[in-house]
């Protein structure tokens, strides 16, 4: 689980992250959402320790943020599986090669140990047949599964997406949402994903926070969304005119 | 004020990459690949590009030895002064900023575009010493490419002169003319200095630029720009510190 505290993050003078407080559940599929410009982004970041807040702090299963010193944090690091909105697959490496460089990097093992880990990762993605493929041979879709096959790996117990579906096909994008949540009962992780995309929401969401100009504005399950009377949230949700429609029918 | 928060970012950005270190066999692949693409694939460039200048600089100080006290053998040795105290350290370098210097920049760049030095950091990796520490060990087999183009430069002038019906024996003869061995000394530490220069000057352009693809074209012209500036300034002090 990850709890975050009163959260406080700007740049230059802009606060981007205003007083945050949350709690990310272990084994559930948690989604930041938002419009665009709303913080998303900047929460994921300092989770993943690539921002350092201004104020507040965040708890990993117990531990501090602030109580870690450079080492802890890198040992944190090795526990989270990250998946990036363009993939930041290695443009040099094939899928396999790609899947295997944390292993190399960050572990000890013998190649044999690291090339049945990367193949049993690829093969849980369903992409056994596209090993010896380059990043730039593979459809939108596929990169994001080799990001999640990246991500796993390492046996995160932290998973981070930032948008895992945008640029895909509506229909490709509910099978990586799908796989998301797969991976996060089977491994019993904490999945925190960004995303502004209501499919998502509706499929995956099972503990939302919507950010509103870096403020949480709500906090529920995509059972409760529909329901909420927040202004600000069903705005958000019906903002699409094909959701207006829909509503009509509800 | 501006410029010493980016000479700052600058030295700290060369320590930082070599601190927390990768694993050495990973290490070592990289070092070979980048030996590979900084120097190998350099010397072709070079070669052509010294072969044609040396004879270049020879033709035009035969030109102007118009004076019949004058010994044919001074187009050697000006023509080896020339190529060893100038050419092929300086000027060679100033065409590596663009090869070499536009390659690091674009290619560290278009990483940091497509989020793979965030993927690094992420997974707790040090990109500036996956990515920048390669290159400056391989770049320390710069002056390697500078003695080939010193080779091949003088070669040049030699075959010019040859073509121009000046005797080779006169040419070899001002080669060999009041030799100072500190000219090279001078001219390698240039040189060393330089690698340096074109293997942590463009990365820093890279690393830390901001924006989609047409910054990666518009860091690439500034890191040569800046490459180039400080080369030639760096040249002025050491010039001035070792020779006048």
């Amino acid at each position: 689980m990850i709890e975050v505290k009163s959260l406080i993050k700007s740049f230059d003078g802009n606060l981007i992250l205003n007083n945050i407080s949350t709690k990310f559940v272990q084994g559930k599929t948690n989604l930041i959402i938002g419009q665009s410009g709303s913080g998303k982004t900047v929460l994921l970041k300092c989770l993943l320790g690539l921002h350092s807040p201004d104020e507040g702090e965040i708890i990993f299963d117990g531990v501090s943020n602030k109580n870690m010193d450079e080492a802890q944090k890198t040992l944190l690091r090795r526990e989270m599986g990250m998946v990036f909105q363009g993939s930041a697959l290695f443009d040099s490496m094939t899928v396999l090669e790609n899947v295997m460089f944390p292993l190399k990097m960050l572990t000890k093992k013998n190649d044999d140990e690291i090339l049945e880990r990367a193949k049993n990762a690829i093969n849980r993605v369903e992409l056994d047949k596209a090993i010896q493929k380059l990043p730039s041979e593979l459809s939108g879709g596929m990169q994001k599964r080799v990001a999640i096959a990246r991500a796993i790996v390492m046996n995160p117990k932290y998973l981070f997406c930032d948008e895992p579906n945008s640029g895909l096909d509506p229909k490709t994008a509910i099978v990586i949402d799908n796989l998301i949540q797969e991976i996060t009962k089977e491994y019993n992780i904490t999945t925190v994903i960004n995303s502004h995309d209501m499919n998502s929401v509706m499929e995956i969401g099972e503990k939302i926070i919507f950010l509103e100009n870096g403020t949480k504005n709500w906090e529920g399950s995509n059972k409760e969304i529909f329901s909420t009377k927040n202004k600000s949230i069903t705005d958000f949700v019906y903002s699409s005119e094909l959701l207006k429609k829909v509503k009509k029918f509800l | 004020m501006f410029y010493l928060n980016d000479i700052g970012k600058y030295f700290i950005m060369i320590r930082m990459s070599f601190f927390k270190p990768c694993k050495w066999k990973i290490l070592k692949n990289l070092i070979f690949k980048e030996i590979n693409d900084l120097i190998i694939e350099s010397i072709p460039i070079v070669s052509i590009l010294s072969f044609f200048i040396g004879a270049v600089i020879s033709i035009q100080t035969a030109l102007n030895l118009t004076s019949p006290f004058l010994s044919k053998s001074l187009v050697g040795f000006a023509t080896r002064q020339s190529i060893i105290l100038e050419f092929a350290p300086t000027f060679m370098s100033i065409i590596m900023a663009g090869k070499v210097g536009s390659f690091i920049t674009s290619s560290i760049g278009t990483m940091r575009v497509t989020e793979q030095i965030d993927a690094l950091e992420v997974m707790g990796i040090n990109p500036l010493n996956y990515l920048v520490f390669p290159k400056i060990v391989a770049l320390l087999f710069y002056p390697f490419v500078i003695t080939i183009s010193m080779f091949v430069g003088i070669f040049g002038g030699l075959l010019a002169m040859t073509f121009a019906g000046v005797p080779s024996e006169a040419f070899i003869t001002g080669i060999q003319m009041d030799f100072e061995p500190y000219h090279i000394f001078y001219s390698y530490i240039k040189t060393i200095l330089f690698a340096l220069i074109l293997a942590t000057v463009p990365s820093y352009h890279g690393y830390y630029m901001r924006g989609g693809a047409l910054e990666v074209g518009k860091a690439s012209t500034k890191s040569f720009v800046w490459t180039s500036i400080i080369i030639i300034v760096v040249n002025f002090i050491i010039t001035q510190l070792l020779l006048s």
